[in-house]
């Protein structure tokens, strides 16, 4: 019962903080928002006994993404100008888009019948976590680091300023 | 406990607010967030998934997942700025250097 009520909060949380990201007129509004979409979205991962996804999420997407979002943000708006810089447009296609992708969705999340496990007691993750990745999915791990290390140094080769010649 | 079907509605739910947002809106920095609700909304159904099933492989993807994220966003935005200092403008509509 009790993790019911916190889910609906988690939930308004989430979606509320979600519009106001897409919908708000202004950009700061919208990356400030976008705290609340990835702290609603730590919420239910700690309600699903996520416990370090939970954390990861914390590091990655509020430490890390949400911080240089907001960097972007603040390099590259003038402040004066924030509120005429996201005028929208396409507003009738965006609608059909969005309303198809959702029913498709509802229709199947509700045609598919799920074999749900019986009833999981929740548990520290870390374990099967860390036996996953050096186990079964050694694979992509090796690989998402090599991604991450072709990010790193992309993003500062095409960030710096040409100091040639 | 939380039935599934209300997870799986809201991660739906998150998702359509992500396209909406990127098909509607013209500013770069706003379609980037957008994206990212998006990658946030399918990690969502990921772990509710491996939660109710009882599997550890969907908290697993979701690293992956987090994985590319974090790299887009490292990219994305080193060329978001690197466009707004040559060009002055963070309007996709403006940006049509490409087009011919």
């Amino acid at each position: 019962m009790l993790a019911t009520i916190i889910f609906y909060a988690l939930a308004i949380l989430t979606v509320g903080s979600s519009c106001i990201v897409v919908f708000s007129r202004n950009v700061v509004y919208s990356t400030f928002a976008l705290l609340g979409a990835f702290m609603g979205v730590v919420g239910i991962y700690v309600l699903l006994a996520a416990d370090f996804v939970a954390m990861v999420q914390l590091l990655v997407y509020v430490g890390g993404i949400l911080v240089l979002t907001i960097f972007a943000v603040m390099l590259t708006q003038g402040i004066a100008d924030v509120t005429i810089s996201n005028r929208s447009v396409g507003l009738i296609p965006a609608l059909v888009i969005a309303v198809v992708a959702g029913g498709v969705m509802a229709f199947a999340v509700e045609r598919t019948h799920w074999h749900l496990a019986a009833s999981v007691t929740p548990s520290p993750t870390t374990y099967g976590i860390g036996n996953a990745f050096l186990g079964d999915y050694v694979l992509p791990f090796e690989i998402a680091s090599l991604v991450l290390l072709a990010a790193l140094i992309g993003a500062i080769v095409i960030s710096r300023h040409e100091a040639r010649e | 406990m939380v039935s599934l079907s209300w997870l799986m509605a809201l991660s739906a739910a998150i998702f359509v607010i992500g396209v909406g947002g990127f098909l509607t809106r013209r500013n770069i920095l706003v379609m980037f967030m957008s994206i990212e609700l998006m990658l946030n909304a399918v990690n969502l159904a990921f772990v509710s998934l491996g939660s109710r099933l009882g599997t550890m492989d969907g908290q697993v993807i979701v690293f992956f997942v987090m994985t590319v994220a974090a790299a887009e966003a490292a990219v994305g935005l080193a060329i978001i700025i690197s466009i707004f200092r040559s060009r002055e403008t963070v309007h996709a509509d403006d940006l049509t250097l490409l087009k011919w």
